[in-house]
């Protein structure tokens, strides 16, 4: 039972830390190797304390882990961070999202088609 | 930015909600006819659905095939309630080619302003079955694993 909770919880975690494209990138940069914070940062037009906001639900969600090197702390994929159940979830997403990226087009050429007959 | 949200209720079910610009009477219309099924509800590009059946009414057969050209797999189900352009309740199951547990699906068309709110209440497989989903998805090409992380949550970003 206590063990449940403690399941949920964790995926509540990493739902919402995945729910974010930020920090989705974040991810896939890190599955490149270690990166420190400014580089995870690098590619995006965000300040550094939203970046370090990135970094802390991601350092929480417990995917990743971070270490000390002196002045840098560089991040890294924690080992085993997504779960087969994370990534069942993330296999729907991305399904989905591609669905209803064409779906939205087809919508909307509908719409464009439906406006020139009633202007002809 | 994605507009979807997905979200897990208790570990039995997920919840997903995605707003559209067109009105409930076209959304729930292109799930229902086939031919707009079929340029639509094709999952990772690269797949398409040759054979589509949606009987749209209560009691009407669902099979959807996909192919990517080397393999695919199919999805049978049945209509159970239907109030247009409100709400379909539905009954799915996937053929890999055994088939999965039943997964009834709730699927409703709430107006949003000009547009639509669509929510999708599924029942979340069971982990021997997300497994074989798995196991299947890397057979047919939907690569998941560590080593494709980038490709997997970073498509996002890049696209």
């Amino acid at each position: 039972m206590f063990r449940d909770v403690q399941l949920d919880r964790s995926l509540d975690g990493t739902l919402a830390a995945l729910a974010d494209p930020t920090r989705r990138a974040m991810l896939a940069r890190l599955a490149e190797g270690e990166a420190t914070v400014s580089e995870l940062g690098a590619p995006f037009p965000i300040s550094q304390p939203a970046i370090s906001r990135h970094i802390k639900v991601l350092l929480d969600a417990g995917l990743i882990v971070q270490r000390v090197e002196g002045t840098k702390r560089p991040c890294r994929l924690a080992d085993g961070a997504l779960s087969e159940l994370d990534e069942y979830l993330e296999l729907l997403r991305r399904a989905l999202e591609k669905n209803y990226e064409r779906l939205d087009r087809l919508l909307e050429n509908e719409q464009t088609a439906n406006r020139k007959d009633r202007t002809s | 930015m994605s507009k979807l949200t997905l979200e897990t209720e208790g570990d039995r079910f997920v919840v997903v909600k995605r707003r559209f610009s067109a009105p409930p009477e076209a959304v729930y219309r292109a799930h229902m006819d086939p031919e707009l099924l079929k340029q639509w509800c094709l999952g990772p590009d690269g797949w398409t659905m040759p054979v589509c059946i949606n009987e749209a009414k209560v009691g009407g057969k669902i099979r959807y095939e996909w192919t990517n050209g080397q393999g695919g797999f199919f999805l049978t189900g049945e209509i159970l309630e239907l109030d247009p352009p409100h709400r379909m309740v539905h009954v799915e199951r996937m053929h890999m080619p055994d088939a999965t547990p039943d997964n009834h699906i709730t699927t409703t068309f709430a107006k949003d302003g000009s547009g639509t709110l669509l929510t999708m209440r599924m029942s979340l497989p069971s982990a021997e079955v997300r497994k074989a989903m798995l196991a299947t998805g890397m057979d047919k090409g939907m690569e998941i694993s560590y080593q494709r992380l980038e490709k997997n949550l970073g498509w996002k970003a890049v696209a």
